[in-house]
Formats: C-alpha cells, structure tokens, sequence
C-alpha cells in the first residue's frame, strides 16, 4: 500500500469523494456504428483524477464498446476522447504510447498464453516501458504479491484458476502505472466463488485512489467503492447518479425496469 | 545372381550424392520460404489495407501456380533475360536459382500454415498486447507469432514434406538432383527398371516419414495450453 496514489484515503481508510480532480478522460459527443446499428449515441462522459465510475446496462447497450473507444481498440466516428487533456492518436506509435496509459482488464482475462505469470506482467514495461529486466521483474513481484499471487509466478496462465487469471491480469494492468484502468466485466466469466477475491483487489485499487472506469453488474462493488454510476441503454447514458441514489431511487423508466430485473433473482 | 547384379549397378552411381542435393535444395530453400512466408503472413495480418492486398495476391498467384513453370522462368528468363547471376560457376548458379525458386513457391503455403496458426490464437491475445501498449510489429512478434508457429506446426511439417519431394523439380534447372540421377540409371541400365524406381521411392520414404513424425509429436508437445 505504499503506492502514490493513497492520498485519498482517510486514516480509517474510508474513501473521500475524490472527484475533487481534475478531468482525467473526457469524451465528448461520441458517436459510433456498427454498420447500421448505433453503438454509441453521442456520448459525453467526464471521469476525473480519483475517480470510480461504475457502467452498469442491459447486454448491448454499448458499455464494452464504450470502455474499447476509450483506449481506441474500436475506433469512433465522430466526437472526440481526450486522456490528461491529450486526445487520443488516431494510429501508430503515438496511439500505441498512449494506450499504454489506459490499463485494461478485459472479461476473459486475456493473459499471454504462451508465457508465464511473471513474464505476463514484465512484458510491458520491458517491450513498451524499456525497463531494465531486474527492475521489471523486481516491481512484476511486488504486484503480483499485492494482488495474492505471487507464488504461481512461474506457472502459465493455463495452470491457474479464473480469479487467479484476472488477478494476474489487474497486475499485468498495473505494471504499466496507467492513468487509469478500465474493466469489461471483469468478473462475469468466474465461478461464484472466484468472485469477491477480485472484487476485493479492486476495491483495494479504488480505495488507494485509481481512477477507474469499470462495467460491471456487482452492485456491492458499487456501493463499497463507486463515486458514481453511468446507467446505459441502446448507445446512449441514460442516468448518472450516486450509487446509494441510483439503486434505490432510480429516476429514468429505464433504469428501473433493469434494476427490476437484476434485483428480482 | 540377380540381386548382386543390381547391387553391382546401384554402387556405380552416386545415390547418396543426390540425394544429398535434395537436401541440400530442401533446407536452403525451407530457410528462405519460412522467412519470407512469415513476412507475407505478417503483411496479410497487418492493419495496413494496401500490404494485406500485395501478400494476398502474391499467395493466390503463386500457389496457383505450377512448379515447373517458375522453375522454368527461372532459367528461361531471371538469368538469361534479366542477367540475374548469383554465381560464377555455372552448377552454383543454378543450383542458388533452383533454391529461390523453389522458397518463392513454398513461401505461399509457409504463410498460409502460418495463418491457419493465427487463428488460433484468441483475438484477445492481440487486443490485450495492444492494450499494454504494444505496437503492431511487436505485437506480433512477442505475442501472435509465437503461439501462431505451435499452431501451425503440423500444416508447417506437410509444406516441408511438399517441399522435399518439389525438390526433385529442380531437374528442369539442370540441378543434379536424384531424379536426374534416376532417368540417367534408368537409361544406363533398363533391364532394372522396376528395383531402380522402388530403390528411389524408398529412400523418399525414409526421409519423409520421420519429418511427419517428427511434427505430429512437436506439434501436440508444443501446443499452447488454454
Ligand atoms: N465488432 C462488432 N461488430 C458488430 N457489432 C458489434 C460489434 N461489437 C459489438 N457489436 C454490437 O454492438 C452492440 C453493443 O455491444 P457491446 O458494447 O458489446 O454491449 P455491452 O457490452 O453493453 O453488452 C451490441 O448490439 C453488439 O451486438
Ligand atoms: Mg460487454
């Protein structure tokens, strides 16, 4: 925990309302199709420095395709998507620099195949970062035990269990000291069981002062962690509200048929 | 006796010469066709509209072409008409244009082995090395490729195998490989025809069949767990 980001807690460890930062990704009347279909319906969306901003909506409403235009691994149409004030570079190696500032934990974890649990997590700053290979493999440790890991360091993703997986994955996310971290439903694809020890990473992360965008159906993640919730339907934001406010007086029809049906089982 | 008789005959040639040859063909031409088949790989995987069109029509062009005919163009036209030398001595330099022409046909079915081993790598893999960062080249170079190649080791081994048994093409470039070598035998001594060709095809036999061992085992040992 002795990261730079623990200014925003408090000695009991309790999470300021942080959003005191500035803006750290902007998007601004975002558009994007998917031939026909309207993915994202001009979209504005401010998360700032320290900020936990919880994407909840229907499947296909757009929150993956919202979370990849952030780091461009699906390009918009029209609108623009700045990160620390810098917009996004449409291609190439400035793209590729920037990208490396927006962390990604994707549902299906998504770890190198072929490659140990240690070299997951160096890869980046070794390749990208231009680490020295010590320092790489010394700071992959420290994260991979902060995240309860590090003894499958020299495992391949293949040999351990989902929420191990996406445990490595957040820390392969670290390893890059992003601005921010995005997650696509990181854990939809675990068992029950897996669940809460990567909801526990997170909110770990959050309570240290990560600015994160994160999808996710796991109302208790919200409410532990969240600064705000962005409710989605059919490519556009439908609500934004507190996440106390937003599960329990929801203000839009749409909202409140969603929560009907997630809350009824 | 017969057999000593034909044992007698097959001793006045240079089988194991030969086939030496095709060896020789098949591994520098194996060298340059996996080089240059995964650059075309690369180009046909690669975000750039204009090098996915020039590696599609290199492969459909080339592999649907006959052997012979670039062997042939070879001789006929790289060298005598385009002055393409790569060798003083005149057998060197044929031996070097058999050998590009044989890697210039066989690199279309390297990178079509090596796509077939692209796809099955999960497009996450690549989505995640773009997400760290990584730019196309390095991407796939430290990510896709390499878990591509143990895709791709069975269909990579039947090439190799096409490609040691193409090698004997390499007689339309005046190469003295072990099919030269065959009619030669075949002319000198008719009364054996039937020995002389079952002699030849068992000793193709012998090399190709442990190549296909060989990767049907590296190719279940190296396959990248899930
Ligand atoms: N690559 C794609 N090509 C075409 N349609 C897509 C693609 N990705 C997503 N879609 C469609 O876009 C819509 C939004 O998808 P997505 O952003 O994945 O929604 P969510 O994550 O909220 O479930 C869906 O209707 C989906 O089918
Ligand atoms: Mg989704």
């Amino acid at each position: 925990m002795t990261d730079s980001f623990v200014t925003s807690v408090t000695p009991d460890g309790e999470r300021v309302p942080s959003h005191s930062g500035e803006p750290l990704v902007v998007l601004s009347e975002v558009n994007k199709h998917f031939g026909e279909l309207h993915v994202l319906q001009d979209i504005n969306l401010t998360v700032h420095r320290g900020e936990v901003v919880v994407v909840i909506g229907p499947s296909g409403s757009g929150k993956s395709t919202l979370c990849r235009a952030i780091n461009r691994l699906e390009p918009i149409d029209s609108g623009t998507i700045t990160l620390d004030g810098q917009p996004l570079p449409a291609e190439g190696k400035a793209l590729a620099r920037l990208r490396a500032d927006v962390g990604m934990v994707f549902q299906a974890f998504n770890l190198f195949a072929h490659k140990t649990i240690l070299e997951n997590v160096t890869l980046g700053p070794i390749k990208v970062k231009r680490m020295k290979t010590a320092a790489a493999k010394q700071r992959a440790m420290e994260l991979l035990e902060r995240v309860g890991v590090a003894n499958q360091a020299d495992k391949l993703p293949a040999q351990l269990s989902g929420g191990q997986q996406q445990r490595v994955a957040i820390a392969r996310a670290l390893a890059m000291q992003p601005k921010v971290l995005l997650f696509d439903e990181p854990t939809s694809a675990l068992d029950p069981e897996m669940v809460n020890e990567v909801l526990d990473t997170m909110v770990a992360l959050a309570k240290e002062g990560m600015t994160m965008v994160v999808v996710t159906h796991e109302m208790g993640f919200a409410r532990k962690a969240a600064d705000r919730v962005v409710f989605m339907a059919d490519g556009q934001i439908v609500e934004e509200a507190e996440p106390e406010k937003f599960f329990t007086d929801p203000q839009s029809h749409r909202a409140q048929d969603f929560l009907g049906k997630i809350l009824s089982h | 006796m017969l057999v000593s008789e034909f044992l007698d005959t097959l001793s006045g040639y240079d089988i194991a010469g030969a086939y030496w040859v095709n060896l020789k063909l098949t591994a520098f031409a194996a060298v340059l066709a996996l080089v240059l088949g995964t650059a075309l790989a690369m180009m046909r995987i690669s975000p750039v509209t204009s090098l996915r069109w020039a590696g599609t029509t290199y492969v459909n062009v080339v592999r649907n072409m006959p052997l012979t005919i670039i062997m042939a163009s070879m001789i006929l036209v790289l060298w005598p008409q385009l002055g393409l030398t790569l060798a003083d001595d005149f057998a060197t330099n044929f031996f070097r244009l058999a050998v590009i022409a044989l890697a210039v046909y066989h690199a279309s079915f390297v990178c079509e082995s090596i796509r077939s081993g692209v796809n099955t790598v999960p497009v996450g893999q690549a989505e995640a090395a773009r997400a760290i960062g990584l730019a196309f080249l390095p991407a796939a170079r430290l990510v896709i490729l390499p878990q591509a190649f143990r895709g791709a080791i069975a269909p990579l081994g039947n090439t190799l195998i096409a490609l040691i048994k193409n090698s004997t093409v390499a007689a339309a470039a005046s190469v003295p490989e072990i099919s030269v070598l065959m009619r030669e035998m075949v002319e000198n001594d008719a009364n054996f025809v039937v020995p002389i060709f079952l002699t030849i095809a068992v000793g193709f036999v012998i090399i190709v069949v442990p190549v296909g061992v060989l990767t049907t085992y590296l190719s279940r040992r190296l396959a990248v767990s899930r």
